[in-house]
């Protein structure tokens, strides 16, 4: 069983690689990008056929080390 | 005052700080990340600068999970004494032992260079041979000592004192242009609730010998071996 991981920081933390990136789209002419916000994705391969099992490890492993829940939200989802 | 110096792979400044430590008269040992115990009769905890894990994932963030960090969270619920710098920081941050994080500096560029700090408060083990306002002269070499929490966890750190140095000018104002990061509240360390922890991304090891540029750094060391051996 095959799953991803999207971490994102929350609404409202400063984000300065996303502006130095928003910044660097503008510099090379590419019009029509309001802003950027940078975040990280993880593909996981699970052990487990359960998709009940599954949710509950990427869970753990989200709140445990994936996500830094004082700044970031994280969403999981598992792809058959 | 015996003290473990914890060794993460990527550490760098661990025989700077177990330096500083054996000049101020304490008895050093290093301890490997991997070991689940710290050895008998540690005093104080210290996890020093560098760039664990490659700063993989997040700054401090696999460090944070590393075994030994058990044994550091029940020596700190003891009431035992930890010291996080820079790197170490950024660890106690990600293990829970310090409320926030720190982020990218706010320029994006890593920031390497002398640093004026404001002392707080000298009430503490970490301080006591400071004096309360005083202005040292440290370094400062980091690209991620951007310090944030959300808005209850900063009134609750000024609330109760909890804030340990604040980066100032030479005056001892604390500037806008003096804050090397963009860290809230121009904040550079921070200690726990029982003020037995403290995380600051300055590195007082480097200021401790005027052959490399001054002995600021010395209070810090000096204040924890005094210290210890007054309450002993």
């Amino acid at each position: 069983m095959k799953a991803r991981v999207t971490v994102t920081l929350k609404t409202g933390v400063l984000d300065p690689q996303g502006k130095a990136i928003e910044g660097a789209l503008k510099s090379l002419g590419i019009e029509g990008v309001g802003s950027v916000r940078q975040g990280k994705v993880f593909d996981l391969e699970l052990t487990t056929a359960d998709r009940e099992a599954a949710e509950a490890v990427l869970k753990d492993a989200c709140e445990k080390l994936l996500a830094n829940t004082v700044i970031e939200n994280y969403r999981i989802e598992i792809q058959g | 005052m015996k003290a473990a110096v914890i060794v993460f792979p990527g550490s760098n400044r661990d025989h700077d700080v177990a330096r500083a430590l054996r000049q101020a008269g304490a008895t050093v040992v290093s301890v490997w990340h991997a070991d689940h115990e710290l050895p008998a009769g540690t005093d104080l905890a210290v996890l020093p600068g560098g760039f664990s894990y490659g700063d993989y994932l997040r700054c401090g963030a696999i460090a944070g999970r590393a075994a030994i960090m058990d044994a550091v969270r029940a020596h700190a619920a003891r009431g035992g004494l930890v010291l996080g710098i820079c790197n170490g920081f950024q660890i106690l941050c990600e293990s829970g032992l310090l409320p926030g994080v720190l982020m990218r500096n706010a320029d994006l560029h890593f920031v390497c260079r002398r640093q004026h700090l404001l002392v707080e408060r000298a009430d503490t083990p970490f301080t006591n041979r400071y004096a309360r306002g005083q202005v040292i002269d440290v370094c400062i070499a980091h690209g991620e000592g951007n310090y944030a929490a959300d808005a209850e966890t900063f009134a609750r750190l000024d609330g109760e004192g909890r804030v340990a140095f604040r980066y100032c000018d030479a005056s001892g104002t604390v500037t806008r242009e003096a804050n090397p990061n963009g860290s809230f509240s121009a904040i550079a360390g921070i200690y726990s609730e029982r003020f037995n922890v403290l995380g600051m991304m300055p590195h007082p090891e480097n200021l401790i010998d005027n052959l490399v540029g001054g002995t600021d750094g010395r209070g810090l060391f000096d204040s924890l071996v005094a210290g210890l051996r007054t309450a002993a």
